[in-house]
């Protein structure tokens, strides 16, 4: 099955790099933008998607800063 | 006391720790894939950029082999000090409480840091004095976390916290005092001729003097 993983800073957490993206789009015209949060994207193949969580748990997210959700992608 | 200094793929103050810890004792290499400790009676882990940083400081690190030997050593009660990108991993590992994510600048920051030693009674800032002068070079130093106070060890005195910390945290330890984590790097001050202090010889001194578990 080819998954996705979506990784996202949690909420309260300062994200610099959502702010910085916030600031930059008014900067080129583009104005109503507001709450952008920046995270990462895992896609992946895996045999076994009930695994997809225990690898989002240890290696994937580190839950004490981010939250994570699994796609499935097909 | 015999100082035992990771080597993972991508790090790089491993020679800096090495000549640190030599001033006070005895060191050797540990390599990142060998789950031998060789009898060290303390781990350091330094700073670098193991695995590239990928995915998060520290995240692939903490799975090397010989961290699997470093969590047992600490569960038994050993010294491990963890440096700048070692900070990171021992933080993945859960031998410390807390993450630190990219500065809040988002910049890549190198500067001489002033530290306040809050906490003096932890087998690495016994020998140190009151407030600290060392360098600090990285890109992912914003701790944070839910540490209780008496884990904190070093703060950033006021102007310095350069990477937006959680209330200037620099440095914690765990709840046993036994492994213990900062961002700026004592092994660079530890010769008069490579910079404007030596303080950073104190923290390797407070663990050369403190006692090894049997």
């Amino acid at each position: 099955m080819r998954a996705r993983v979506l990784i996202r800073p949690k909420a309260g957490i300062l994200d610099p790099q959502g702010q910085a993206v916030e600031r930059a789009l008014p900067a080129l015209g583009f104005s109503g933008v507001s709450n952008v949060h920046v995270g990462r994207l895992v896609e992946l193949d895996v045999d076994d998607a009930s695994q997809l969580d225990d690898m989002c748990r240890r290696l994937l997210a580190n839950p004490l800063i981010e939250d994570y959700e699994v796609v499935e992608a097909s | 006391m015999r100082f035992g200094v990771i080597t993972f793929p991508g790090t790089c103050d491993d020679a800096d720790a090495r000549l640190a810890a030599g001033k006070v004792g005895e060191a050797v290499q540990l390599w990142h894939g060998d789950r031998d400790l060789q009898g060290v009676d303390a781990v350091v882990v330094p700073g670098g950029f193991s695995y590239g940083d990928y995915l998060r400081a520290g995240a692939i690190a903490r799975f090397a082999p010989v961290m699997e030997s470093v969590i047992e050593f600490a569960r038994d009660g050993g010294l491990v000090l963890g440096i700048c990108n070692g900070f990171q991993i021992l933080a993945e590992a859960h031998l410390l409480p807390g993450a630190l994510l990219p500065n809040q600048g988002l910049r890549f920051v190198c500067r001489q840091v002033d530290l306040e030693v809050v906490n003096r009674d932890t087998p690495f800032t016994r020998a140190c004095g009151e407030r600290l002068s060392i360098p600090a070079k990285h890109m992912s130093g914003r701790y944070v976390g839910d540490v209780p106070e008496d884990q904190v060890v070093l703060r950033y005195a006021p102007g310095h916290n350069f990477n937006g910390s959680q209330d200037d945290i620099a440095g914690v330890c765990n709840e046993r005092r036994n492994v213990f984590g900062l961002m700026p790097h004592p092994e660079h001050a530890v010769d008069a001729l490579c910079g404007p202090s030596i303080d950073g010889l104190g923290i390797f001194r407070s663990m050369a003097e403190a006692k090894v578990p049997a």
